[in-house]
């Protein structure tokens, strides 16, 4: 299976594990991810406001590329899942936004929200299978207690991200028990990190980010994971790494044993 | 520039949120992770926007605290969604010449090795245009 593939800036820069091991995971399982050409930052943020278009635009470039080579479009990165689901969900579905948005772009073909937008851990569920991949694990992470961090953006809204319960989601844990380890479940998983907040507000963030990992710990995971590089920041920064962060793809490397290949590489 | 009455009509546009509809629950306050850091209470903010007070609005500390996690979005039984108010009144802010809330200038104390590019394109979308 070939998907399209949209990296997004950080993936290329301070979060390149997180891509490299996506990348050797999904070979291991079977699957390809072609990144899409000449792909532009999505921004970080979802623009809220109802009369942004020009914002949005390189998200729909991205789309309408997939749409074009008639893949699905995967992403890694939460912050670029967010707003690229979400802007696909304008172009479906709000017309001010699609008519605007296509009277710029000029494209062959209008674009109307026709790509599949699936996050890595989607394909894990939905496309692969926790059963299947659990079958091709050859290195089980058994006893480690791991503490699943969802933060916002892969969560809400629920209605147009449509990932996972946005109170009570599952996806992770149930990740991390196809790799071979025990998920722990705690209040704090789903609460913000304080997001950009860190920039201008270090304080912010560093009480947000406390509560996150007092919160695992004190439930006794040994160690958080995450699939986003601003709540991989956050919470190493603001909490003196009092537990190790880890992106789950790293995790998904090891146990596909593909972890070296990378590290070495 | 004063700021008038008008101003409401333009946050209602902005948001596409309908303040009218508010049941004053308060689930959005106390889903909020920056209560506490706000001066008008994201429930406030609604009132505010009903109210038509939007100069109190924009020289809020709130529209600087809020972090965007959905949290009042995703919780609101009303579809009133507080965080698109909160947004678009920064954005009347911020679509002003020189109002911007985060400058070029300040960018090299704030950062550090590890700073992700991701922090900084969040923050220059939420805080400026």
């Amino acid at each position: 299976m070939k998907y399209s593939y949209y990296p997004g800036c950080t993936l290329k820069n301070k979060a390149k594990d997180l891509d490299a091991y996506a990348r050797a995971s999904a070979r291991a399982l079977g699957f390809e991810l072609e990144e899409i050409e000449n792909w532009q930052c999505c921004g970080g943020v979802y623009p809220l406001g109802s009369d942004e278009i020009a914002s949005k635009l390189s998200s729909v470039r991205a789309l309408n590329e997939a749409k074009e080579k008639g893949q699905d479009l995967v992403t890694l990165c939460s912050a670029c899942h967010h707003v690229i689901k979400r802007v696909n969900d304008d172009m479906k579905n709000v017309e001010d936004i699609r008519t605007k948005a296509n009277n710029y772009m000029q494209l062959d073909e209008p674009y109307a929200g026709e790509t599949k937008v699936l996050h890595f851990l989607e394909v894990l569920r939905d496309e692969i299978g926790f059963d299947k991949l659990k079958e091709k694990v050859v290195n089980p992470l058994t006893g480690k207690k791991i503490g699943a961090y969802y933060g916002c953006l892969l969560l809400r809204p629920g209605k147009i991200l449509e990932f996972d319960n946005p109170e009570n989601p599952k996806i992770l844990e149930d990740f991390i028990r196809a790799i071979g380890a025990e998920p722990v479940i705690y209040p704090y998983r789903n609460e913000c990190c304080g997001g950009y907040i860190s920039l201008k507000e270090k304080d912010m963030a560093k009480n947000m980010c406390n509560n996150i990992v007092d919160s695992a710990d004190g439930f006794g995971a040994e160690m958080l994971i995450t699939a986003c590089p601003l709540c991989m920041y956050n919470l190493k920064k603001s909490t003196d790494e009092k537990l190790p962060v880890k992106y789950f793809t790293e995790l998904l490397a090891e146990a596909l044993g593909v972890k070296e290949e990378v590290d070495k590489a | 520039m004063s700021i008038v009455n008008s101003q409401a009509d333009k946050i209602k546009e902005i948001s596409g949120s309908n303040p009218l509809k508010c049941m004053k629950c308060g689930k959005c306050s106390a889903s909020c992770p920056s209560f506490n850091e706000m001066d008008i209470k994201p429930h406030q903010f609604v009132s505010y926007v009903q109210n038509e007070d939007i100069q109190s609005l924009v020289e809020s500390k709130s529209l600087w605290k809020c972090l965007s996690c959905f949290a009042c979005i995703e919780r609101c039984p009303r579809n009133v969604q507080p965080g698109k108010l909160i947004d678009a009144a920064r954005q009347i802010v911020v679509r002003q010449k020189g109002q911007d809330y985060l400058k070029a200038d300040e960018i090299p104390e704030l950062i550090d090795p590890e700073t992700p590019q991701q922090l900084l394109v969040s923050a220059f979308r939420r805080y400026r245009r």
